[in-house]
């Protein structure tokens, strides 16, 4: 996503969402990989995060991972386990913090960090291949990692 | 191990997804092609050398993970768009367009003489104890005996010349050293290509070796060779050196990259194309 775009989706739902309510990415706290409370303090949105998941410049979860219920969203790869019945293997809080930072739960996977922004070798801004400015964001906001959440939660079988 | 079972778990249950999509492994196949002066047959998997024995047994060239039409279009060089581009290299290669008039013809004769070049490059040069990459020979000429500018390393003239000298060592075995004055460049190439770089903390390893013959969505992951670079790219219409390959990758990885051409890249260079040496220079290689 573009800076300008992420800034517009973060203003947009800092008109919503008490900014105190917001967990920073360098004040996530991982319990055995997991985050209990929601990073944006609201709830997620199953149907926003299907379009966060199969977005490119967004979560792209599909580059890596398959979804059997999402049989219209071409190219699946197959890097990745299949995310069927996801909600089975992992509660609420396991999935928020695979998906905030995917490092905690699982040592040194493939699978990217959407919610951090410091550690990086070489940072980049987004997809430019130019140096990341100062205040990198996460890949993913915090609303937009618990509508993730939300949708995993209904891959049951 | 644990990767393969969760493919195949993967795999059974997506059985009929799977069976349209790109095949997971490399294609079995053989890289005979139809030239001018009859037909040659390209070495494209050999034995992994030895200091790649840990990762892998077989090495293949790009050449096996593309689709068949891209793989039919390497068979035959009329079919193959690179070699448009391997004819403005000869006229420049002919063109009288130094300073003075010089020519690379009249320095060198025929493109002939670059014959086996390709194949050891990178190298340290033996006068200057400095890692060259074909781009920096081609701009040294450029610049000291021509009295040019130096030449963009991604420039269309550049490029041209690359894929004429590659062509002439079309069917020699990559065989770039490694040792003696090579050792410090190629380490530093090393540690490079396991890093982890960007916001999506990936490294050449993790695509190229880790997860090569899988789907990265639509795109099917190669090792990583170079033995067919410079290649025609069909998605940009044009041709593609390795140096620009390696932006294009980092990039990926919502990395800030090093430049074309950088002391960093022309490490990498030797050390991926060392990743290569048993494999054939494909002259020009088609990918999409
Ligand atoms: C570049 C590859 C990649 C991308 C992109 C990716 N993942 Fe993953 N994911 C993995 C890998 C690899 C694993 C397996 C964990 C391991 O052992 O390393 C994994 C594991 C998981 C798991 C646990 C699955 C299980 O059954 O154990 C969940 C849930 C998950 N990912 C969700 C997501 C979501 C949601 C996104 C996008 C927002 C995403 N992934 C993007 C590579 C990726
Ligand atoms: C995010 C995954 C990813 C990473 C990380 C990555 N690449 Fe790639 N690379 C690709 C994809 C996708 C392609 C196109 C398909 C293919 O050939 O694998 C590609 C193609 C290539 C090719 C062309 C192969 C051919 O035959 O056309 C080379 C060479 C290459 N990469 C080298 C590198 C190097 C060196 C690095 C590290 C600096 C790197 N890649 C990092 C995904 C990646």
């Amino acid at each position: 996503m573009t800076s300008r775009l992420w800034l517009a989706s973060w203003v947009a739902l800092a008109a919503t969402v008490p900014a105190t309510a917001e967990t920073a990415p360098g004040e996530v706290s991982y319990v055995e990989g997991a985050v209990a409370a929601s990073l944006s303090g609201a709830a997620g949105d199953p149907a926003a995060g299907v379009k966060v998941m199969t977005t490119n410049a967004q979560g792209n979860c599909v580059a890596c991972h398959q979804i059997a219920a999402l049989p219209d969203v071409p190219f699946q790869g197959n890097i990745a386990p299949a995310l069927d019945g996801v909600a089975d293997r992992y509660d609420e809080g396991q999935l928020r913090g695979i998906v905030a930072n995917a490092k905690m739960t699982f040592d040194g996977t493939f699978m990217p960090a959407f919610y951090k922004t410091a550690g990086f070798v070489r940072p980049g801004d987004a997809y430019t291949g130019k140096a990341a400015p100062e205040d990198l964001p996460p890949i993913l906001t915090a609303q937009q990692i618990e509508d993730v959440v939300a949708y995993l939660l209904t891959l049951k079988e | 191990m644990q990767r393969r079972t969760t493919r195949l778990v993967a795999a059974a249950a997506f059985g009929i997804a799977l069976a349209g999509a790109a095949g997971a492994d490399p294609v079995d196949d053989t890289l005979e092609v139809t030239t001018e002066d009859g037909t040659i047959t390209l070495t494209t998997t050999a034995p992994a050398p030895d200091h790649l024995k840990d990762a892998f047994d077989t090495i293949y060239s790009g050449w096996h993970f593309r689709d068949t039409d891209t793989r039919d279009m390497q068979r035959d060089d009329f079919d193959n768009p690179g070699m448009v581009f391997v004819d403005l290299g000869q006229e420049k290669w002919n063109a009288a367009i130094g300073a003075n008039g010089e020519s690379c013809a009249g320095c060198h004769e025929g493109p002939e003489s670059m014959k086996g070049l390709r194949a050891v490059m990178p190298r340290v040069d033996e006068k200057t104890g400095k890692l060259m990459i074909m781009e920096d020979y081609v701009n040294t000429c450029v610049t000291e005996r021509m009295g040019l500018e130096k030449w963009g390393t991604t420039s269309g003239d550049m490029k041209n010349m690359l894929a004429l000298i590659s062509m002439q060592s079309r069917g020699e075995i990559q065989n770039v050293a490694i040792d003696g004055p090579a050792a410090e460049y190629w380490e530093k190439g090393k540690e490079i290509y396991y890093t982890r770089f960007g916001q999506l903390e990936m490294s050449c390893s993790n695509c190229h070796q880790d997860y090569a013959g899988y789907n990265i969505r639509s795109d099917h992951l190669s090792q990583g060779q170079i033995s067919g670079f410079p290649v025609y790219r069909l998605k940009d219409a044009g041709l593609v050196s390795a140096q620009q390959r390696f932006v294009g990758c980092v990039r990926d990885t919502r990395a800030e990259t090093f430049k074309a051409g950088s002391d960093e890249f022309k490490a990498l260079e030797l050390y991926v194309a060392s990743r290569g040496n048993g494999l054939m220079i494909e002259g020009v290689g088609v990918r999409h």
